[in-house]
């Protein structure tokens, strides 16, 4: 961050009046009342309903394909084949044919009428194994690599060493509005879009490419979304095919949303990943040796590299190597942190078992090997670990592994550390300020639920001095100028760092009007509460609306943009958290009592949205970390639990006490806003998984932490590190 | 249960809730499910067949009559979406399991997707939009505000009419009995904790009639 002072810096903790309070999300009440509109509400006259038929078959050949009844049927308006026959099919629910109907169901019966045969082909999801995939020519092997020596250090005779199995499956975004579109395609050309995305202003480019028409004749509209979680960048195959539906029933509104079934097998998963891991340490629990084989899938096309070490990335011995594997399953797509949850189970994890063989409380040994992880994030660490100490109390129920209590109900409590970058993203605002005091920031940016446009209109109502409701906010249309995609923990930090930028210039630019009137150069004022005022001096100034008035007829437009003059925003964020539950031995049920999440992510702009995002990350981990596996029959590759009461989701009974503790302050909020959507989703895994290995005294090996595998570790059938 | 669909398609689509519940046509005298919704409307009437094709259906929506030509196999969601332009009941898991159609049915909460629309006639449906004229939030909506018991939304229309009944049998609930009522209901970005703050804030100071 920018130490020399700049006019765009971030106003002084003192002198803020929004930023960084509790403020109630601006479309809060357009939500709680069913009133918000999203892409799956969008009902255009002359609606037509779109169906997509799909490979019911995970990998196969289509042989032929005959569409002519289904066109026949009254009220289908046009039947396009999407893949051609002689086309290898991949996964199960691979698009083959689009149809558009007058209604939903007349849309359905003419899907059942489309024939199409194939010829099926070798069938691999089994990821969980890694010599069943490389018998199966499944494998590659993406890195293979080694610093220092690993042997020398695990036969230190006075190494300490844990040796153990780690890993969870694959899991689904499972958003809960669906992917989808709704799209106006005719001659002019024109193509209207409104498409549940994170990606508002990059989407338009993509639809003009296939579509083959001007990117200006694109507009896509996104005003609300039903969750995104990394799913909802890319124009789908059935947008397009939405699009392409549209234009060949003459121009009229064609609407193709997802069905759940579809959403959770082909709408984007989270890779697996799997790994054996031996770690060793001095006998003061040093750290010195990390190797790990590991694995993981994404689907046909394999999945990317993860961080491991996770965060403790200085081990100085190192041999590490990862094989992706190539499964017939519907492919992986960002979810939330990519890769980190899973680095997470797999390195906090065997840090914990290690810990417990050297009887050190892992807290203590975390802070120990400190110095093996990043700058700055050791500081982060060191601040934040004391903190989840207390507030979990942890001195009072934690103890040594396998002591959890003589009745069958066993407490336990674990923790884990985690990363994420962040950093503001391109951004470019317009930021308006009109004669009768009204003022608008439009910018192609999208909210999808984390409170974009809550801390867009903070910034600004902030930097104007002006209240919440004098400033609105548009984005969620790609007519307004480019804002970077969501994605990556960056969005609040691009947005409100071009919004901070646009409201100094236009602010600066009313002064200059308004100076001469109020007898003072234009560097000599400032807004503060609702007035335009000489600097310390509230009996010198001007409301609001008397200020904007010396504009005339020409309003105040400038545009704001980031990155930008000042750096507004970095990089770079730290968080701990620790989950206590207990397990029946009995039954295997793993209950939470209690979840602490202390989260570091530079300047907070909104701390009631920022909470809420953390709370959110704490239950979508508890989720994913107790229930959540997207299961593949191993014969047929069909997602066996593509509906969502076998996917489970957690329900408000599954969710514990959970506490939310957010470092602000000095140290913290002259970084900027940095990122806060990834941090905390990637901790509950491991921590909870912990938390498990602490209670029963045994590691279950590999999430989601499900009765039968509690059972089978507590009866030694699972290899897992035993302390 | 009369079924239209070969064999072939059944297996191949996977057999939905909503796929169960359309018959060639919907005898509505006829006990076909043992779901709470039809054996209300099993009556001694003789059986009367309407459909398959359109039939005019009368429904009486946030206390107005809305009058539809409707296929018997579309469901109270698809004929509030589709056809009447109400989107505040969202249609998510489509087969009775995440709540996010949730609607009011003589007063009890119902699932939309999971009932007909021609099973609704004659009973008092209310959605959300009928809880509060636009713009006007009912005290369990501005709860849901003040605590932020909302992320992306999509799930909260659903929560809201789960946790208004709850509130108007029993406006006082204990946090259990928040979870049980709210236990249709699923949320994906985990907006938990914010609604059982909401549903203290409601418990503690709003009186039963002030509830919608
Ligand atoms: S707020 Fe997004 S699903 Fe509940």
């Amino acid at each position: 961050m920018a130490t020399t002072p700049c006019k765009y810096d971030w106003p002084a903790a003192s002198d803020r009046k929004l930023i960084g309070k509790r403020i109630s999300r601006i479309d809060g009440p357009a939500k709680a009342s069913g009133r918000a509109r999203y892409t799956y509400d969008t009902n255009p006259p002359g609606l037509l309903f779109g169906k997509i038929v799909r490979s019911p078959y995970a990998h196969v050949r289509i042989t032929s394909i005959d569409i002519s009844d289904a066109q026949k049927v009254p009220g289908v308006k046009a039947v396009r084949i999407i893949q051609n026959e002689g086309t290898e099919i991949q996964w199960e629910g691979d698009e083959i044919v689009g149809i558009a109907a007058t209604s939903e169901e007349i849309a359905e019966d003419a899907a059942r009428k489309v024939k199409i045969e194939y010829v099926h082909l070798p069938v691999f999801v089994a990821d969980a194994n890694l010599s069943a995939a490389d018998q199966a020519a499944r494998t590659k092997v993406t890195k293979d690599d080694q610093q220092g020596d690993v042997e020398k250090a695990f036969q230190d005779p006075d190494a300490v060493i844990s040796e153990g199995f780690y890993g969870q499956p694959v899991i689904c975004h499972c958003c809960l509005e669906s992917h989808g579109t709704v799209v106006i395609f005719n001659d002019t050309p024109s193509v209207k879009v409104w498409q549940t995305t994170q990606a508002v202003s990059n989407n338009p480019g993509q639809y003009a490419e296939v579509l083959k028409v001007p990117a200006s004749s694109v507009e896509v509209i996104c005003q609300n979304m039903g969750g995104g979680f990394g799913s909802k960048f890319q124009v789908d195959r059935w947008g397009i095919e939405c699009a392409r539906l549209s234009h060949d029933a003459g121009g009229a509104p064609v609407k193709i949303m997802l069905e759940r079934a579809a959403e959770l097998q082909v709408a984007g998963t989270r890779p697996s990943l799997y790994g054996h891991i031996k770690v060793a340490a001095k006998k003061d629990g040093t750290l010195t040796a990390w190797q790990s084989e590991s694995w993981g899938t994404g689907g046909v096309a394999g999945a990317g590299v993860p961080p491991l070490p996770y965060v403790f990335t200085g081990i100085p011995n190192q041999k590490i190597k990862y094989t992706a594997v190539s499964t017939n399953t519907g492919g992986a797509r960002a979810w939330r942190a990519p890769n980190h949850p899973q680095s997470a189970v797999l390195t906090m994890g065997a840090l914990d078992d290690l810990a417990a063989r050297l009887n050190m409380d892992p807290i203590e040994f975390l802070t120990k090997n400190i110095e093996l992880a990043p700058e700055p994030l050791r500081k982060y660490y060191l601040d934040e670990l004391p903190i989840a100490r207390q507030l979990s109390e942890w001195n009072k129920y934690w103890h040594p592994r396998g002591q959890g209590g003589s009745g069958p109900v066993k407490r336990g409590l674990g923790v884990s550390v985690h990363t994420w970058g962040g950093r503001g993203h391109n951004s470019t605002c317009n930021v308006t300020i009109n004669a009768d005091g009204s003022v608008e920031v439009a910018l192609g940016s999208q909210d999808l639920g984390v409170g974009t446009r809550t801390v867009i209109n903070i910034v600004a109502a902030e930097t104007l001095g002006l209240p919440l409701e004098a400033v609105s906010v548009k984005l969620g249309d790609s007519r307004y100028p480019f804002s970077g995609a969501s994605g990556g923990s960056t969005t609040v930090g691009g947005v409100s760092s071009s919004t901070r930028r646009g409201a100094v210039d236009a602010r600066d630019a009313l002064f200059e009007k308004v100076a001469p009137s109020l007898g003072v150069a234009a560097d000599q004022l400032e807004c503060a509460n609702g007035r335009v005022q000489v600097k310390g001096n509230s009996a010198k100034s001007l409301t609001w609306k008397q200020a904007c008035a010396k504009l005339g007829t020409k309003p105040i437009q400038v545009t704001g943009k980031n990155p930008g003059e000042c750096n507004l925003s970095s990089s770079g964020v730290g968080g701990v958290q620790i989950a206590d539950v207990s397990v029946d031995t009995e039954t295997g049920i793993v209950k939470m009592n209690r979840m602490v999440a202390v989260q570091d992510c530079g300047l907070v702009i909104d701390l009631k949205t920022a909470e809420s995002q953390v709370f959110g990350a704490m239950i979508m981990g508890i989720t994913y970390s107790l229930f959540e596996e997207k299961i593949a029959d191993a014969q047929t590759g069909k997602t066996l639990n593509a509906n969502m009461e076998a996917y489970r989701l957690a329900g408000i009974g599954d969710i514990p006490d959970l506490v939310v503790h957010m470092m602000t302050g000095p140290g913290y909020d002259e970084r900027g806003p940095v990122g806060l959507a990834e941090p905390p989703t990637v901790s509950p895994g491991a921590a909870i998984s912990n938390a498990v290995a602490n209670a029963i005294g045994v590691r279950v090996p590999t999430i989601p932490l499900t009765p039968d595998k509690v059972l089978a570790a507590l009866n030694g059938n699972e290899k897992g590190a035993t302390a | 249960m009369k079924r239209k669909k070969s064999k072939k398609a059944q297996s191949e689509s996977g057999v939905s809730r909503r796929d169960f519940l359309r018959g060639a046509g919907v005898a509505v005298s006829g006990s076909i499910l043992a779901g709470e919704g039809l054996l209300h409307a099993t009556a001694e009437s003789p059986g009367e067949v309407r459909g398959p094709g359109e039939t005019k259906i009368v429904l009486r929506i946030n206390g107005k009559a809305e009058t539809l030509t409707l296929e018997p196999r579309v469901t109270l969601l698809d004929a509030l979406r589709n056809h009447l332009d109400m989107t505040g009941a969202k249609r998510v898991c489509d087969r009775g399991t995440c709540g996010a159609c949730t609607v009011m049915v003589d007063g009890k909460t119902a699932y939309a997707c999971s009932m007909l629309a021609i099973e609704a006639e004659g009973r008092d449906i209310t959605t959300i939009e009928g809880l509060v004229p636009e713009g006007k939030l009912t005290p369990v909506m501005q709860a849901f505000v003040d605590n932020d018991a909302q992320q992306c939304g999509f799930c909260t229309p659903g929560f809201v009419m789960a946790m208004t009944a709850l509130m108007k049998r029993n406006p006082n609930p204990t946090p259990a009995e928040v979870d049980l009522a709210l236990s249709g209901n699923l949320c994906r970005c985990g907006t938990y904790h914010g609604q059982k703050l909401a549903a203290m804030q409601v418990a503690k100071g709003v009186a039963r009639e002030k509830i919608a």
